[in-house]
């Protein structure tokens, strides 16, 4: 769906998910490299590295598959 | 003193870190540029107020689910899973999914075909202005009121879990929502709760992971809620976690209901008139570009509503299992939230049951994820406010100001009506939320008061779009009578709680088995004096009736699409998975 512009709502998704994805890994990391003195439970999963990857990827996935530049190229191609 | 702001001495749940509060103010960047990007493209009234009827299928449909994902949503039905075990579950399934596929198959042709703009613009072309007023208002007065509610419990939730101030929390939020409603109108809407949608279940759904991991999957979370309760002493415990077999007895399972509450008050009256008849989730399905797609959207939206309960109800249970007093180890017993927010409550440290979701938030993120989480409760607040600011907006312009005070005015003068609305709506909200603060109690009574409306409404458009007997007289008068009988039930439990054995059936029924019942009372009642008033006074002929009703109106040929792509396929397999869930949780 787009919104009428060259912007879709799932590019907007994309980007959501890929910056919160980015910035929550990227936290996972730093705390393997400096465990937190106060532990949550389950701390051992790492939670924070690979649901912060799953996001990553997953926005990075929307963000190109609807890009603007697709998008424009889409709507051109059905005019 | 209000015992809610007893909340403000005590200690917060959570504390977020600087990366938690990026991703906070990331998202409130991120909504407000959706709105000021679609500034441009809601010109007209069919732009604002319908978002151009273009959305796609899975647009609407993920739309029309998300207005319904409020935050009290989220932590309300945690919440009722920790006190009423999985029959809360039910609220998600038999009370959404069968009202879901009626709404797709059966209504949704007659709404796209006469191209209304509201549920009280149908019944203006069905029984005339009476209903469509009585309606209307009702409406604009509940969803006002809805939305400032709504504001007030988020303000409360972000002071309990986070500290934050009330009053920064409610004017942040609240003109957040203003903006990017104002300037988008519908569109702006839909596109934010289809955002919101994937962050809540980004930021939730490792709740229930994490959770079934820690308990030892399905049977070893049964096994643990078992022997908590045992160890409590709490009646029927093995009930906690089966949503059906207890159900035959009022005095087998913890709501004091049984299968005909559940199976009639909430699975054919209550979720019927709210899934199919509440403006603030129809106005989503309406903004498809096309039948196929109206019709496909409701069974998308089934479909992810199903699912729901892993991210709402597991929590719940998974609190009922694992919740532990850090301090001393021994098992945390979550309390109703007068008890909490009492002075004695805050004094022993207790905890509501709406806290419950927050408590598991906080047991298993950390920072990054915890922010996720908190995002996810704003965004579910966004989500529902949203909804009902755009909802009321839509009703207000169309059908009170364009039905009742100007009747000549122009698509430009509704869309600045529209604009000017969304203020003006956000600003009664915020004072709505301010007046429950001084008064407690009328949030307990919400819900209630909404299902005044929404069962005798249901009563009156279905009998409407299916019999063509029905006059305006009829359907005007019954949902007056159905909309006071309901108030009528209400009042006299309240003024004689002996009275909950005929309303209910049941002394032991707890508030949402009374709900469940009185429901059904006035939606029979509704539909009784609509027949009978009716069948008195002189109907419409056919061809006033086309395009209204069943049988007298052509249903477009759709397009021949492949089974794939068919509304009817995706509806019953839809179904299968509903009735598969309901033998497994049995």
């Amino acid at each position: 769906m787009k919104s009428g512009g060259s912007l879709s709502i799932w590019f907007f998704i994309g980007v959501s998910l890929a910056v919160n994805g980015a910035i929550i890994c990227g936290t996972g990391i730093y705390e393997l490299v400096s465990p937190p003195e106060h532990q949550v439970v389950l701390y051992t999963l790492h939670a924070n590295v690979w649901w912060g990857g799953v996001l990553l990827i997953l926005g990075l996935f929307f963000s190109l598959r609807f890009s603007p530049a697709k998008e424009r190229a889409r709507m051109a191609g059905n005019s | 003193m209000n015992p809610a702001l007893l909340v403000l001495s005590s200690s917060t749940l959570v504390h977020l870190s600087p990366v938690d509060l990026v991703i906070v103010v990331f998202y409130f960047a991120l909504v407000l540029a959706i709105g000021l990007y679609l500034k441009e493209q809601a010109n007209t009234g069919e732009d604002f107020f319908m978002a151009g009827r273009e959305m796609t299928a899975w647009v609407a449909g993920l739309a029309f689910l998300s207005a319904n994902l409020g935050s009290l949503e989220l932590m309300g039905w945690a919440g009722n899973s920790y006190k009423y075990g999985i029959l809360a579950a039910h609220w998600y399934w038999i009370g959404a999914i069968p009202a879901m596929l009626f709404l797709a198959l059966v209504m949704m042709p007659f709404y796209h075909i006469c191209k209304t703009h509201s549920v009280p613009g149908y019944l203006k072309l069905r029984f005339g202005p009476g209903a469509q007023a009585l309606s209307s208002i009702s409406f604009a007065f509940m969803t006002v009121l809805m939305s400032g509610i709504n504001m007030y419990a988020m303000a409360v939730v972000m002071r309990v879990v986070l500290g934050w101030d009330i009053n920064v929390s409610i004017l942040i939020s609240s003109v957040t929502v203003m903006i990017y409603v104002a300037l988008g109108g519908l569109r702006s809407a839909i596109f934010n709760e289809v955002l919101q949608f994937f962050l809540i279940w980004a930021g939730a759904l490792l709740i229930p992971i994490l959770g079934l991991v820690e308990a030892g999957g399905w049977s070893g979370l049964k096994a643990k809620i078992l022997q908590n309760l045992t160890e409590q002493h709490v009646a029927n415990p093995g009930s906690y976690t089966h949503a059906w077999s207890t159900l035959g007895s009022f005095t087998d399972n913890p709501m004091g209901i049984n299968w005909v509450g559940i199976v009639f008050g909430l699975g054919a009256v209550i979720s019927m008139g709210y899934w199919t008849t509440d403006f603030l989730v129809v106005q989503r399905v309406l903004a498809a570009k096309d039948l196929r797609s109206a019709k496909l959207a409701p069974i998308i939206g089934a479909a992810f509503k199903m699912m729901v309960p892993f991210i709402v109800i597991l929590p719940g249970l998974l609190g009922l299992a694992l919740l532990r007093d850090p301090h001393t180890g021994s098992l945390l017993r979550l309390v109703p939230a007068d008890l909490a927010w009492s002075a004695a409550g805050q004094a022993q440290g207790l905890h509501g049951y709406d806290e419950v979701l927050p408590l598991m938030l906080a047991r298993y993120c950390g920072p990054g994820l915890l922010g996720l989480g908190i995002t996810a409760l704003i965004a579910g607040f966004m989500s529902g406010m949203a909804g009902n600011v755009s909802a009321f907006t839509t009703v207000w312009t169309y059908d009170i100001y364009g039905a009742l005070i100007n009747k000549n005015a122009s698509d430009d003068s509704k869309v600045r009506m529209g604009r000017w609305c969304t203020v003006i709506g956000v600003i009664v909200s915020i004072g709505t939320a301010y007046l429950v603060m001084n008064a407690q109690s009328i949030m307990d009574y919400v819900q209630a008061l909404f299902s005044f409306f929404i069962a005798p409404l249901f009563g009156t458009v279905i009998l409407g779009m299916l019999w063509k007997r029905a006059t305006a007289a009829g359907g005007f008068w019954g949902l007056l009578a159905g909309t006071m009988s309901s108030v009528g039930m209400y009042v006299w439990v309240k003024v004689n709680p002996d009275a909950v054995r005929y309303v209910a059936l049941s002394s032991q029924a707890q508030d949402q088995a009374q709900n469940m019942f009185r429901a059904l009372w006035c939606w029979l009642i509704c539909v009784v004096v609509t027949v009978v008033v009716s069948l008195l006074t002189k109907p419409k002929s056919d061809a006033e009736l086309a395009d209204l009703v069943y049988g007298l109106t052509p249903i477009p040929h759709e397009e021949k699409v492949s089974m794939f792509h068919s509304p009817v396929f995706w509806g019953i397999v839809v179904a299968i998975v509903f009735v598969i869930l309901q033998i497994i949780f049995w």
